[in-house]
């Protein structure tokens, strides 16, 4: 086959459905430029970069899950027990070394068994995530409430809030995290067995099944790699600001997590879908929110902005896509 | 001969970009069956996709009573009362019989309600008129066998009032009883002056219900003629373009070594205690009506179903237990699943990623080698001719017989030694058939050992040296050498004779 394709085969091939999210954001810069030059300084730029990347952890975890055709719902509310349990952990031992190395124990198996609960449940239960990930996320969150006495958990400790405010060469560990986080899991996804069985099972369940693949195991390791997206999230962000209010820490993440996987095309009926674009739907969002405050939109009226973005990101997608 | 009611005109249909119907005409009179044949990918489908208002064609027209009419989709076309019965069905699984029927046509009552007691009753009538009495109109369509359902569409085309009637291999899942009573609604159908298009790959049918009949190729329509005036193997040499050799190898003579030995396999309610050995280098047929519990048997066998305790199974003399698939594929042992897009391929995911999907172990170290996996994908498409733009095309764009073949692919992979290929040749063309039998004889003749479920019977006649035939959800019996005939087998599948006891063979 010759290699030359024609500029007009090139644009009439053009995955709008992979690459759109990118045009998107491309669009969005270009109108900033245009509107407001000084969001670009470099300052700002990190500061956005930093609000959306607490929400990335867990709308690259999301990412998994939907592709293997599920979805959780408890993301926020499991975010604020784990966070809750590590500034505890470190309270009660001071924050010496060993005890915030405890704290991220036990924060990262609480978040990642819960992931493993809700696969059991969904698999071997036969429950629909969507039921039941409703059903624990008023669990974890009347849970936190509780022990929090309905008010909020402070740190007590001066080593424990290091690792959220601190920062490396100007960047703060956060923006780390969450683009480290999402490379491993890039490659997780697209270069391992795990990877491929994940994209199998969300496509095609019947078949992985007469593939010899053991669905129910790989939809469990999803909830669970979701559950440690969840842990870096809860880690990071609640070392940042030193507190966890048991009502509003995390509260409508699920929403922001589940849109930015939306917007990066990844289809929620699973099968397709990939970390890159899930990236960019999450830096999308900080960009549209970042932009609202630029142009002193009314805090009241963000909501509706991004509830547009969002259904205008899928309608893009969806025009292009196959017509049954 | 009548004026024609629908004609199609220069019809050509690109699609992604290759050029699947070549000005292809075709004409529809009142009162007049007519046969589409060809091999797959030759473009009947997509023909009858066109007429049906679910494709759109690239150039040319459709004329409809004598005006060019553009059919935007299936419901304009049912509008105008052209109906189409697709190869898949399309039937809501969880809906009733009479629901299905009358979907998007519900009868409402005066008061806005629906009228489910006028529902039921017309259901009634029109399964009655299909032959289906004894189907009752509230049972669920999950509930009902593969043919039930088949009967369920041709009553659901019927409740349309339709003019113009589009069959796409409406046989493929009946028994010869079945064909006989979807034969006779046919001839009625036809006496009321309605069109129909048959779609099929049994060239025996389209001798016996046809009036005309159309032969395409490659998207050509290459001659349409009386079908009275060509005989099955000139179809047959239109179709293919070249003369057909002899369509089955030679048979196999087995080797003396029990490969596999089953003792006492039951799943209750569907399989009584069926007991059987597979030598090695031996094709086994496995044989029956639809229903008989052939594919739960072997499913069941491989591990993707339950099967009751005091089974007993030995792969070359060693006894193995075997839960799930991951078993039977660790003791080589592959299973070809009969329904392809439900089972065998992820139609979404491309022809590469298909192939190594139960074999990708051996491509990772610990990370993915695509390129590892892109050489064993093109050195299949080659040794198997599987045409495609590139092994990274998706399965979904591929022609039947193509997909087949990547299922082949799919289960070579693991390096079988046992193959249970279920069905191998349903709804392929006659080429990927021929190559299929050589595939499955040369299997054998490398000692490796295949089970070969067939519901069509020339198939097991010509493929297999020993049968076992199965009779609901029993083993009726076995024949071997020269008993294997399409009577003998018949007899003991329909229960007439009794066959040798299973142990005594």
């Amino acid at each position: 086959m010759p290699a030359k394709i024609s500029l007009k085969d090139r644009i009439s091939n053009f995955n709008i459905e992979k690459y759109g999210p990118f045009l998107a954001l491309a669009v969005l810069l270009l109108i900033m430029l245009v509107l407001q030059p000084q969001f670009f300084k470099i300052n700002n730029v990190v500061n956005v970069l930093k609000q959306v990347s607490y929400m990335g952890c867990i709308a690259v975890g999301m990412t998994f899950v939907i592709i293997t055709g599920g979805i959780d719902l408890s993301v926020g509310s499991m975010a604020a027990m784990t966070g809750g349990l590590m500034l505890v952990t470190t309270n009660h031992f001071n924050g010496s070394i060993p005890s915030i190395i405890l704290a991220l124990v036990a924060g990262c198996a609480l978040a990642v068994g819960c992931g493993w609960a809700v696969g059991t449940l969904t698999t071997k239960g036969r429950i629909a995530p969507f039921i039941v990930t409703l059903g624990t996320g008023a669990i974890y969150r009347s849970i936190v409430l509780q022990a929090a006495n309905g008010g909020e958990f402070r740190g007590a400790t001066e080593t424990y809030p290091v690792i959220g405010q601190g920062s490396f060469l100007g960047i703060p560990y956060a923006i780390f995290v969450f683009l480290a986080f999402a490379v491993v899991c890039h490659i997780i996804l697209n270069n391992t067995r795990l990877g491929r069985y994940m994209y199998a099972v969300g496509s095609n369940e019947d078949v992985a099944r007469y593939s010899a693949i053991k669905t129910d195991r790989i939809k469990i390791v999803a909830y669970m790699i979701l559950g440690f997206g969840v842990f870096l999230m809860a880690l990071m962000f609640s070392s940042r600001i030193n507190a966890v209010s048991s009502s509003n820490f995390g509260a409508g993440l699920e929403l922001d997590a589940i849109a930015a996987v939306v917007i990066g095309g990844t289809s929620m009926k699973g099968g397709r879908g990939w970390i890159w674009g899930t990236v960019v739907g999450v830096i999308i969002l900080g960009v549209v929110g970042s932009m609202l405050n630029w142009l002193n939109v009314s805090a009241y009226l963000q909501g509706a902005v991004k509830g547009l973005v969002i259904i205008a990101a899928v309608l893009v997608q969806r025009g292009r896509g196959e017509v049954k | 001969m009548n004026e024609a009611l629908i004609s199609a005109q220069g019809i050509c249909k690109d699609y992604l970009g290759v050029r699947v119907l070549d000005h292809v005409d075709i004409d529809g009179a009142p009162g007049q069956v007519h046969g589409i044949i060809g091999e797959n990918g030759a473009g009947k489908s997509t023909l009858m996709k066109i007429l049906a208002g679910f494709a759109q064609p690239t150039e040319g027209s459709v004329v409809f009573r004598g005006k060019p009419v553009v059919i935007a989709g299936p419901i304009a076309a049912k509008e105008m009362g052209i109906s189409m019965i697709h190869q898949e069905l399309n039937l809501i699984p969880d809906l009733t019989v009479y629901e299905n029927i009358f979907l998007g046509k519900e009868l409402v009552q005066g008061n806005g309600l629906l009228d489910k007691k006028a529902m039921i009753e017309e259901t009634r009538s029109l399964l009655a008129k299909v032959g289906e009495s004894g189907t009752d109109p509230r049972a669920s369509i999950t509930n009902l066998s593969v043919a039930k359902k088949q009967m369920v569409e041709i009553a659901k085309a019927l409740s349309n009032d339709s003019k113009v009637l589009i069959m796409d291999e409406p046989t493929a899942v009946l028994t010869d009883n079945e064909i006989e009573i979807l034969f006779a609604s046919i001839r009625q159908l036809k006496e009321k002056g309605v069109v129909i298009f048959y779609i099929s790959h049994r060239l025996k049918e389209v001798k016996q219900i046809c009036d005309t009949v159309t032969v395409l190729r490659d998207g050509r329509r290459i001659s349409t003629g009386n079908v009275c005036d060509v005989a099955e193997e000139d179809m047959a040499r239109l179709m293919v373009g070249r003369e057909l050799r002899e369509l089955y190898p030679a048979k196999v003579v087995p080797g003396d070594d029990v490969v596999l030995d089953v003792q006492n396999l039951s799943i209750p309610g569907v399989i009584q205690d069926v007991s059987f050995q597979l030598r090695k280098g031996e094709i086994l047929g496995f044989s029956g009506l639809v229903g008989s519990g052939r594919t739960e048997l072997m499913e069941a066998l491989v591990g993707l179903r339950h099967k009751a305790p005091g089974c007993s199974i030995s792969v070359m003399g060693k006894q193995v237990g075997i839960g799930q698939y991951g078993d039977a594929i660790r003791n080589h042992i592959v299973y070809l699943s009969e329904d392809r897009k439900r089972t065998g391929l992820i139609v979404d995911m491309n022809i590469t990623e298909n192939i190594t999907i139960v074999s990708l172990a051996n491509y990772c170290h610990p990370l993915v080698d695509r390129k590892a996996e892109g050489r064993t994908a093109a050195k299949y498409a080659q040794a198997f001719d599987i045409r495609c733009k590139s092994v990274t095309e998706l399965v979904r764009y591929l022609s039947g017989g193509n997909q087949q073949k990547v299922s082949l692919a799919k289960a070579m992979e693991v390096e079988p030694e046992i193959m249970i290929l279920d069905e191998p040749t349903r709804g392929i063309d006659i080429n990927t058939k021929q190559m299929i039998y050589r595939f499955i004889n040369d299997l054998a003749k490398q000692g490796k050992s295949c089970i070969v479920i067939s519901s069509e019977l020339p198939e097991i006649v010509g493929l297999c040296d020993h049968v076992a035939v199965m009779r609901g959800g029993q083993l009726a019996g076995f024949v071997h050498g020269k008993d294997v005939n399409e009577e003998d087998i018949m007899f003991l599948a329909t229960g007439v004779k009794k066959g040798v006891p299973a142990h005594a063979c």
